[in-house]
């Protein structure tokens, strides 16, 4: 019974992040100029890949070899990185002044 | 329900590699690149997760690990470079 609710919930969770992953490149290759594209991966990518490594330290947290944490430690590292990271390429983007929809509108 | 959600999600994840990967090569600006090579290491971290839980394993945790962190530093030096021209000033 516990068994197969923790493995609804396994695969809820890897299917849920997976999902959101797509989303996230979807929104890279679709959205019109640099600074739109930049919230597909920042956002939806990172909380995917969380939700994804959530579900794998559930799923090891269930084996009998007790509680899993370390699949956490890459969670929170992501979510540290991830801003940092659009932050540094966002402001590359304005340095290097790329094409926006507004500059070539004028 | 595991068998079936793992390979449902990895090939899902297969599909958004390939979207980064044509944002890599058409992406017109070099910020764009960046982008693109950022988010396939973000899900390329999602690939290895998936394949522990595939195999049942978890011994290549810390390859997930270790690309977490040299990604970051990758990104981090490449837009440095396009914000000053040099990495360590």
């Amino acid at each position: 019974m516990i068994e197969s609710v923790v493995e609804l919930l396994v695969s809820v969770l890897l299917l849920a992040g997976a999902g959101f992953t797509l989303v996230g490149s979807i929104g890279l290759v679709r959205l019109p100029d640099f600074f739109m594209r930049l919230h597909g991966p920042t956002k939806a990518t990172t909380l995917g890949v969380g939700a994804m490594i959530v579900g794998s330290g559930l799923y090891f947290s269930t084996r009998g070899e007790g509680l899993s944490l370390h699949e956490l430690l890459v969670t929170l590292f992501l979510f540290i990185t991830a801003p940092v990271s659009a932050h540094m390429l966002a402001r590359a983007a304005l340095h290097l002044k790329v094409s926006t929809r507004s500059r070539r509108a004028r | 329900m595991l068998e079936l959600a793992v390979p449902v999600a990895l090939a899902l994840l297969g599909v958004a590699l390939l979207l980064n990967l044509w944002r890599l090569v058409a992406g017109p600006d070099l910020p764009d690149r960046v982008l693109a090579l950022d988010t396939l290491y973000v899900n390329t971290i999602g690939v290895i997760v998936l394949f522990d839980v595939y195999l049942d394993t978890s011994i290549y945790f810390e390859a997930a690990l270790v690309i977490a962190m040299m990604g970051f530093v990758g990104t981090v030096a490449l837009a440095k470079y396009l914000l000053r021209g040099d990495i360590i000033e």
